[in-house]
């Protein structure tokens, strides 16, 4: 469960970002920053407000164009001309606002933009949809993951907030071949039902996916970070551990109080 | 979504399960009730010729609240609905007279209508305005334009082929013009693919969350786009209709299509902010109109009651769909 580091054979890094630079005129979103997220590994990314987290999740989505540098996806240069193209790479995100249709039930929602169409003439010709299939294969995610949901047949907005994270987590689990990207995956929720999202992030990672966590909320980060990226004035200012730092430590980081 | 399970009867646990399930339901039921009521009020009401007459009445309003639907699906308005089907009556009718092919003169029309759809949804989609201003524009420009082509008046276009939809057939005692066919048809085409394609899902899911719509990849503003070019299409084929009805193209008719297609489109319980509704629900908020039309008729009761009636229908299905949002 927890990473291993071995100094003679490094580990396999999935997604990496080298010196990457974001200007927006005069301003500097990112000021050359390093990012390397490890195979089956919970990277947490840290910082305070305008850190540059989300802009760099931003570069590292094709969500915005660096103004240099390189990212590089199972060490092969990338470029990302928007979010469609990091998904067909294997990279999925969940974003805060779930990105989700609330008036259609939860198998459409899995499966919305991706949606799968019946075999046969039905499907080609008539473009018919394969509602049956996209309902089993809706169950057996949320099953997989353990997540108990009411019916696959209720609308989204039928949901409470903890379920609707769920199906977000889910749909990204689903379609990922590489790794999930979460933004604040438990920033609206209670404390049953963030310990319900936490499982889920680990039954991903126990999936063999790589996961990005993005969070204000350190007792999370602690609880299931196997290491922690910490952001700070538009760069990567140490890389830690659960093990070796203490929270107090990454907030003097994240600060600027303390050097790693 | 639900549209689909709306007619047969199902063994749902609760009765409040099974009408927040089947949104058509309540409309339906209005529809029942009225029917009812007329029946036992008017014998003639229920009479086959006179069921017959109420679904040739239905046929226009009905056929362009298809292409209301599909716009207020995706959150928008149309309020050029009456316009471009004004505009497909007298170009046909124009050329026609000028002794152009029929067919070749009606195809024409529906291409024009067809791209006076594309019209509105390039500006809705592409320079991103308002589709109530957008359409409001169209209409404005539409109606001035026409007049000015037929110098202010209506005229005659007698042919067979545009009045073709007028034409009656027996189906079992039950006299149907072919314009009535036409308009089922195009409800169950419109329908699968509203329900059982990739196309109709996104029209939904747009109109309940563009933004969640664009992050999952979905290209909203090319979709947008083909949902008014449908639209136009659906009221190009209303416009052959309307000639069945009455052979005449007048630049001042259809001037109540607009509020009538979004009456018949409310009524039926499809939501003005997007994204909930459907054609079954559309198909009986037509019929509802129609009936109470001519139900007051029958029963000898002024026009104008039938105005003040389906006013107070609109409000109370707005005001409905208002509370079920706030609850949600």
């Amino acid at each position: 469960m927890s990473f291993e580091t071995n100094t003679e054979t490094p580990p396999h890094v999935v997604l990496e970002a080298r010196n990457v630079v974001k200007t927006y005129g005069h301003v500097t979103a990112l000021a050359g920053v390093d990012f390397e997220l490890r195979a089956g590994e919970i990277l947490a990314v840290v910082g305070d407000n305008g850190a540059g987290k989300s802009t760099l999740i931003k570069a590292l989505t094709g969500a915005l164009h660096p103004t240099s540098g390189e990212i590089l996806l199972d060490g092969a240069p990338v470029h990302f001309r928007g979010p469609l193209d990091a998904r067909h790479a294997g990279i999925e995100t969940v974003y805060q606002d779930l990105a989700m249709a609330p008036a259609l039930d939860i198998a459409s929602n899995l499966f919305l933009g991706r949606e799968l169409r019946a075999p046969g003439i039905l499907g080609s010709i008539f473009r018919r949809l394969d509602k049956k299939r996209m309902r089993e294969e809706a169950r057996r995610a949320m099953s997989e993951l353990k997540f108990r949901l009411p019916s696959i047949d209720n609308a989204v907005e039928a949901l409470s907030g903890g379920q609707r994270q769920g199906v977000a987590v889910a749909r990204a689990a689903l379609f990922a071949r590489k790794l999930v990207i979460m933004d604040e995956p438990t920033a609206a929720l209670g404390v049953r039902e963030t310990g319900q999202v936490l499982e889920l992030i680990r039954s991903i990672r126990e999936r063999g996916l790589a996961v990005v966590l993005i969070s204000h909320n350190m007792p999370n980060v602690f609880d299931i970070a196997d290491r922690i990226h910490i952001m700070r004035l538009g760069r990567r200012a140490a890389v830690v551990t659960p093990k070796t730092h203490s929270m107090n430590d990454v907030v003097a980081i994240m600060t600027g109080a303390a050097t790693a | 979504m639900n549209t689909a399970t709306a007619s047969p009867p199902e063994t749902s646990p609760s009765l409040k399960a099974r009408i927040i399930g089947a949104p058509s339901a309540g409309p339906l039921l209005v529809l029942i009730g009225f029917c009812v009521i007329f029946a036992l009020t008017n014998p003639r009401f229920l009479a086959t010729h006179n069921l017959s007459i109420i679904l040739q009445q239905t046929v226009i309003i009905g056929v362009l609240a298809i292409g209301q639907t599909l716009v207020i699906l995706t959150a928008g308005i149309d309020l050029a609905v009456g316009a471009i089907c004004v505009l497909g009556t007298i170009v046909a009718g124009k050329l026609v007279n000028l002794g152009y092919d029929p067919v070749l003169s009606m195809g024409f029309a529906v291409l024009v209508c067809t791209a006076a759809g594309l019209a509105a949804g390039g500006l809705v989609s592409g320079l991103r305005l308002p589709p109530f201003i957008v359409t409001l524009g169209i209409l404005g420009i539409l109606t001035a334009a026409l007049r000015l082509i037929s110098e202010g008046g209506a005229f005659a276009v007698r042919d067979p082929f545009l009045s073709w939809t007028g034409n009656t057939m027996k189906l079992g005692g039950f006299v149907l013009t072919y314009g009535v066919l036409i308009m089922f048809t195009l409800y169950a085409v419109v329908w699968y693919f509203l329900n059982q394609t990739k196309w109709g899902r996104h029209v939904y899911a747009i109109g309940n969350n563009p933004e969640a719509a664009r992050l999952v990849g979905i290209p909203v503003r090319r979709h947008l786009l083909s949902v008014y070019l449908v639209a136009g299409l659906i009221y190009g084929i209303a416009a052959w209709l309307a000639l069945g009805r009455i052979p005449n193209a007048d630049p001042n008719a259809m001037q109540t299509a607009n509020l009538d297609s979004i009456t018949a489109v409310v009524i039926g319980g499809t939501s003005l902010f997007g994204g909930r509704g459907g054609l079954i629900g559309t198909l009986i908020g037509a019929l509802i109109v129609g009936v109470l039309r001519n139900g007051l008729t029958l029963a000898g009761i002024d026009p104008l009651w039938q105005d003040l009636v389906t006013g107070i229908l609109v409000i109370i299905a707005v005001a409905l769909d208002q509370m079920s949002r706030r609850r949600n």
